[in-house]
């Protein structure tokens, strides 16, 4: 079972979850994950290793996706 | 409680290029993306701009003396600016690792795990004692804290003012937010932080809290 979170007050809040298999689930994954975007926050997955990635899309087989808020000079 | 998925460990900064850049660099087009050679310009002209400041009060304090003795009050206070303009400096780096203030106790802990599941057992460490992530790079190794990352390279440590926007986080999710920025794009992420100070790492350190300053020394081991 992947796992759509957001970073926030609570420590972090998971918006969905799928299965690649469940058609249900993943539309429902992309709609939370499409309203997260359109509230300004950026997906990332961890590439483990000091790597991070940016994405655009829901990556249907990762299996933690971590959205964030934009980070700006102090 | 369905157990949260393990996240492998960190390893050193890969090559920025295989990466996308940083999506915040958008809100700051105008600005020169950071390079090991413009970061190093950067020093280099931040020690210049220190001694701009420091050599005019210097000479003003033996012009004074030279003039006359009676004028020793006001050379001794021109001798006082010097030396404390480098130190106000030094100060606004340290500030940029000061711990915010904290959620309540259950955000902190969730946020905490989640951290933890980015980082590796002694980075994890490293975080419970200092508050600090270490994080190696290609452009130095890091130390990455609530609102701000200071960057420990060979001959100087630059300190960067940089979070996450919002006021709500638990600071195990801000350090989070900042980490992964820098795991993104390791220029990008130098690029859309304000350099607060740069300079030796010993004017920085004696200005950190005690227990930051083992963070900064376990840089200077590597």
């Amino acid at each position: 079972m992947s796992r759509l979170i957001r970073m926030d007050h609570t420590g972090h809040t998971t918006l969905a979850e799928w299965a690649a298999g469940d058609a249900a689930s993943v539309e429902a994954a992309v709609a939370a994950f499409r309203e997260e975007l359109e509230r300004g926050s950026i997906a990332m997955v961890s590439r483990g290793a000091g790597h991070a990635e940016h994405v655009r899309e829901l990556p249907l087989d990762e299996e933690l996706v971590i959205m964030r808020r934009p980070i700006a000079g102090g | 409680m369905a157990a949260e998925p393990a996240i492998p460990a960190a390893l050193p900064l890969g090559d920025g290029a295989a990466s996308p850049g940083l999506p915040e660099l958008a809100t700051v087009a105008w600005r020169p993306r950071a390079t090991a050679v413009r970061l190093e310009r950067r020093g280099r002209l931040w020690t210049l701009t220190t001694v701009a400041h420091v050599v005019p009060f210097v000479l003003v304090a033996i012009a004074m003396l030279a003039l006359s003795p009676l004028a020793a009050p006001v050379a001794l206070v021109a001798l006082a600016h010097a030396w404390i303009i480098p130190e106000l400096y030094a100060q606004r780096g340290a500030n940029v690792t000061r711990p915010r203030r904290r959620a309540a106790d259950g955000p902190e802990r969730v946020a905490l795990g989640l951290l933890g599941d980015l980082i590796d057992h002694d980075a994890r460490e490293t975080h419970a004692r200092t508050g600090l992530v270490p994080e190696p790079g290609r452009l130095g190794s890091w130390l990455v804290g609530e609102a701000g990352a200071l960057l420990v390279t060979r001959r100087r440590v630059y300190c960067w003012c940089v979070k996450a926007t919002g006021h709500d986080l638990p600071s195990g999710d801000r350090v989070a937010h900042l980490l992964l920025a820098l795991r993104t794009d390791e220029e990008g992420f130098a690029t859309v932080a304000n350099l607060a100070f740069s300079g030796a790492r010993w004017r920085l350190r004696r200005r950190l809290p005690a227990r930051q300053r083992a963070a900064l020394d376990a840089c200077r081991e590597e």
